[in-house]
């Protein structure tokens, strides 16, 4: 091995490329940055400003931290449901003032001042949300009024009663415990901010309307169509909205025990603010109280450290105006091109140096050596059928194959003429096979393991095992269930070609040539699901040795046969049987001669061989061509081959002509006929084999002679 | 549209109503005001507008291209604020001019290039940068809210110009309002502006620059801005930055919004703004002979901002099959 490719085989092997991609697909990477911005924030202002994080000076701001992230709650719910509320300040304001005027000059309880704010706020929230909601008016311009509105009224009132409040000698004990005590540690306000978060998060993920704002915010045309009455519930957000500020009102009049000009002064842009530097999505549907949360105490934090730093008037505007510039373009350009980023960097390619390979050029001698016999195979189902990837016959003759419709297709005995659907899955059934009581068992591309009972009944077995600990991506779920065969004793034995694919992405797979193929194992006693090898190159074909005391299984990437032992001295361990052969092995299948024929999708070429072992150059492909350029392996040519016991090549057939069976993913032997699928054809071959058993059938080679 | 002045009522659309207001509210006011008539009067109406105007102007070039400039009093007040205090710190006139030139020209440029190649909501943008204008010039450039004119700069002396006894900021309005006038109906340029107002993706299907016309109608907005901040230097001998705060900003959308100008883009022109800036104006100094309280004044203007917008919402209807998404 030269320097170089050394040096690729470290840098793309050993350097986990693929976690960037993963760690992409996953959606708490939307809170990430507002989450950095957080620590940094409280880590810069706490290390600038002497006693940030005392009690008493956590305590008093913590105070105003309660009533800004109540407003905050409800601006988020506004922004999820895809509008924006910037009368919170207004109403906040005039909240204050019912409270302050209840209180004060009424002279009324506090209780009755509580009620005050609530109605203010109610009330404010439903006019914008009957102008927003019913009248679909503009939300930015009209709560844009509602709050010049307000806001000058609260200058009126203000003005008016500053005097009378000055005067009032209404005073309470439940006032000032509400403004000045601590509970626990921390301040009423908080205490409420923390529930009404907690009641708003649950309100959001786990009910009704709270799914009906998301989707509205989603997508409303979607909503609307699907019947969520989507008027109502934008009014409904901005109720809420409404109520979030107007607590808040009432928490700093009894915190201020007054209302003053300056109450709830450009309370609207920090909320704002707040809300998208959190990571709350203008246009709807993406945030959460979470992040509106962390937004707040960003905001606020910001904003009063800048002021006990000494920074003068418009200090405060100018960071807010920057923070929600930026803070919105990255919004925007992370949502837009999120999905191009991770398309850019998931493919993460590593280096293979396959091994040399015998030659299959029909006249080289070797046993791999191709002919053109499968030509001459009758067809089935000719045009009918699209993508037989796996063919199986039941005990009555009957033969049975996939389609890339969902379906699997029955043909009737004798002459294959006459078809039916036989069970509708929805995905794709890749391998068949048979139990002992005649269920037919499936691989299901993309959803996982099925059985289909003889009189038709869908169940679905199994579509995720464990979790492993180190994996990023979610690999419980099954992404291509490949091959299936059943034990002895019942239980089913079956492959996962790779985990960081979909089964039509098989092409990226073998491109990016990563090792994460799987032989998993479905216990139909329990009905649980095992990982018993993981680290293949596109595990696929499985099959059951004659005696039930191993089985086969292919690595396709890899073009190698592995041996898993189920009992005897090598128990659970598996060993390579084949290797190096120059096509790509399929599914494997038992032959009546107590050998096993393997098929073969296609054939080894040294140009992609090469491509192995330059990763960098791979990356390079799936950044710059479009898919039609790409290389990846050849799959015009492919045959069966049969092996036996030990693994030694008995003898190989293909179609070199390419017209009826170029690429083949199985095969199945049943009474002297070897019956031919391919994915990506649209027959089922029926080939005589010359001196074959006649009369073997597949289901009683597993489960004996018909009972 | 065809008939102004002469309201046809078989087609009567929202600038008709507003022209009609606009002149039963002056016919009432000439009857029923004392003083409102009078010549004075009336050149104090236009001039109180024409500031309002102006700045209407550069807002309805961008709300008919499908945007909206929340930064425009912001840019107005501040850079005519910094303007005059590099002049009292003693920086020369060409060079004092130039840096406050090239910071309106930045402040348009980044809306314009946030809107046009960030695609970020041109609200958001505006509103940002009008936050940051704001709070940049007033923390770091100037020391006070107010900032007067050095005595004998020219500024001054635009403010005392008059021509037949109108100042000249009513002239400033009228040409500008002219140019953009033919700006808009007479050049390639501003035609261009309500294609790609009245559908962005079609007129950029068919070749039209969109992205780099948003750059510049952005800009144009911010230089507007900056011509109604020295007219109002002018005539005030000072600029205080706390007209940010006020409802300043409100009063150039109602103008546009009230004259006609669909939010939605692609509609109107200046005689939309002339319209809406009359109205305002007569309403503006009827209340103010009438002696209402400058914040009552704010409340009624909300009220008619709000009854505008609900007007325009009507005529200009969005549903849940034609609205886009994420369009707030």
């Amino acid at each position: 091995m030269s320097f170089r490719e050394r040096l690729q085989s470290w840098r793309y092997n050993l350097v986990p490329d693929h976690l960037v991609g993963e760690i992409l697909t996953k959606r708490w990477t939307d809170n990430a940055i507002p989450f950095l911005a957080l620590v940094a924030t409280l880590a810069t202002f706490g290390s600038v400003i002497p006693g940030f994080f005392k009690l008493t000076s956590l305590q008093e701001s913590t105070r105003q931290l309660g009533e800004f992230s109540m407003v905050v709650t409800g601006m988020t719910v506004v922004m999820l449901g895809g509008g924006i509320d910037l009368s919170v300040g207004s109403i906040f304001a005039l909240s204050c003032f019912s409270a302050v005027y209840v209180f004060f000059i009424l002279e009324q309880s506090i209780w009755l001042a509580l009620a005050a704010s609530l109605a203010t706020g109610l009330v404010f929230g439903a006019i914008n949300g009957y102008l927003v909601g019913y009248l679909r008016l503009r939300a930015f311009l009209t709560t844009l009024v509602t709050f010049i509105f307000g806001r000058a009224l609260f200058d009126i009132l203000v003005t008016t009663y500053a005097a009378d409040v000055q005067l009032s000698t209404a005073t309470s004990d439940v006032l000032d415990f509400i403004g000045d005590s601590t509970f626990w540690g921390l301040s009423v306000s908080v205490w409420l901010a923390i529930i009404l978060a907690i009641v708003t998060h649950i309100a959001l993920t786990r009910s009704r309307p709270g799914w009906h704002v998301l989707a509205v915010g989603g997508s409303r045309r979607s909503a609307h169509n699907a019947g969520i009455r989507v008027r109502r519930t934008v009014f409904m957000t901005y109720v809420f909205s409404g109520f979030c500020a107007s607590i808040g009102g009432f928490l700093i009049a009894c915190r201020l025990s007054g209302a003053g000009p300056g109450t709830g002064l450009n309370l609207e842009i920090m909320a704002l603010t707040a809300a998208v530097v959190g990571g709350v999505s203008l246009g709807g549907g993406r945030g959460s109280v979470v992040k509106g949360l962390m937004g707040a105490i960003i905001v606020l934090t910001m904003t009063n450290g800048l002021i006990r730093l000494g920074y003068g008037t418009g200090t405060n505007q100018m960071v807010l105006g920057i923070m929600l510039a930026v803070a919105v373009t990255i919004d925007i350009r992370w949502l837009k091109n999120r999905h191009k980023v991770l398309n850019e960097v998931y493919v993460a390619p590593v280096y293979l140096r396959m091994g040399a390979t015998q030659s299959a050029a029909p006249g080289s001698g070797t046993p791999y050596e191709l002919d053109n016999r499968l030509s001459e195979a009758d067809h089935i189902g000719l045009g009918e059928l699209e993508g037989p990837e796996d063919v199986i016959l039941d005990r009555d003759d009957n033969l049975y194959c996939g389609t890339r419709h969902g379906e699997i297709i029955r043909f009737f005995a004798p002459d294959y003429v006459r078809s039916e659907v036989f069970a509708h899955i929805g995905g794709f059934p890749l391998g068949l096979a048979f139990d002992k009581s005649g269920n037919l068992i499936s691989c299901v591309g993309a959803m996982g393991l099925y059985s289909v009972s003889p009189d038709r009944e869908v169940k679905r077995l199994s579509a995720e095992t464990s979790r492993s600990w180190t994996s990023i991506v979610d690999d419980a779920r099954m992404r291509d269930p490949n091959d299936c065969d059943v034990a002895p004793d019942g239980r089913i034995y079956f492959t996962d070609s790779t985990k960081r694919y979909d089964a039509h992405d098989w092409a990226l797979d073998s491109i990016e040539n990563r090792a994460t193929g799987r032989l998993l194992v479905y216990d139909p006693k329990d009905g649980s699901t095992k990982t018993l090898l993981d680290g293949y190159r596109y595990t696929n074909g499985v099959c059951m040795a004659h005696d039930g005391k191993s089985l086969f299984f292919a690595e396709s990437w890899a073009c190698r046969v592995h041996r898993y032992w189920l009992e005897g001295p090598k128990a659970d361990t598996a060993e390579c049987v084949i290797r190096d052969m120059p096509g790509y092995p399929d599914n494997i299948n038992r032959a009546s001669d107590g050998n096993y024929w393997m098929a073969w999708l296609g054939m080894r070429t040294p140009s992609f061989d090469l491509s192995l072992r330059h990763p960098d150059m791979r990356k390079r492909m799936t950044r710059r061509l479009p898919q039609d350029e790409w290389l990846f392996p050849n799959i015009n040519t492919g045959g069966v081959v049969k092996f036996n016991e030990k693994g030694g090549i008995v003898e190989a057939m293909g179609d070199l002509t390419g017209g009826a069976h170029p690429m083949v993913t199985s095969m199945r032997e049943h009474k002297g006929y070897l019956f031919v699928g391919g994915i990506l054809n649209n027959r089922i071959g029926r080939y005589k084999i010359s001196g074959a058993d006649p009369n073997w059938t597949s289901p009683a080679s597993y489960w004996g002679a018909a009972s | 549209m065809s008939a102004i002045g002469w309201p046809n009522f078989r087609s009567l659309n929202q600038e008709g109503i507003v022209f009609a207001i606009a002149v039963v509210l002056f016919v009432a006011a000439a009857f029923g005001l004392p003083g409102f008539i009078d010549p004075n009067n009336l050149v104090a109406i236009v001039r109180s507008v024409s500031v309002l105007g102006i700045l209407a102007l550069g807002m309805a070039v961008v709300i008919i291209g499908r945007g909206i400039d929340l930064s425009a009093v912001a840019i107005m007040a501040m850079s005519v604020a910094w303007y005059l205090q590099l002049l009292n710190s003693g920086t020369p006139d060409g060079l004092a001019f130039a840096y406050v030139l090239a910071g309106v020209l930045a402040i348009g440029l980044l809306n314009g290039f946030l809107v046009a190649y960030a695609d970020v909501p041109a609200i958001f943008v505006t509103l940002a940068t009008g936050s940051f204008v704001f709070g940049y010039v007033r923390s770091q450039l100037i020391t006070q809210d107010a900032v007067p004119v050095p005595q004998g700069h020219w500024v001054e002396l635009l403010g005392g110009l008059r021509f037949l006894d109108i100042p000249v900021e009513v002239f400033v309005f009228a040409g500008l309002a002219f140019l953009i006038f033919l700006f808009l109906r007479y050049t390639k340029w501003g035609r261009y502006i309500y294609f790609a107002g009245d559908n962005p993706v079609a007129a950029r299907n068919i070749g039209i620059p969109v992205r780099p016309m948003l750059v510049l109608r952005y800009v144009l907005s911010a230089f507007v801005a900056f011509i109604a901040g020295l007219l109002t230097a002018a005539s005030l001998h000072s600029i205080n930055t706390r007209v940010v705060n006020s409802t300043l900003l409100y009063d150039i959308v109602l103008v546009a919004v009230i004259g006609g100008i669909g939010l939605s883009g692609g509609r109107g022109g200046v005689r939309n703004v002339l319209v809406g800036a009359a109205l305002i104006g007569i309403l503006l100094n009827a209340m103010t002979i009438i002696d209402i309280p400058l914040l009552y004044q704010n409340l009624i203007k909300a009220a008619i901002l709000l009854g505008a917008i609900i007007v325009d919402g009507i005529i200009n209807p969005r549903d849940e099959q034609t609205a886009q998404q994420g369009d707030i």
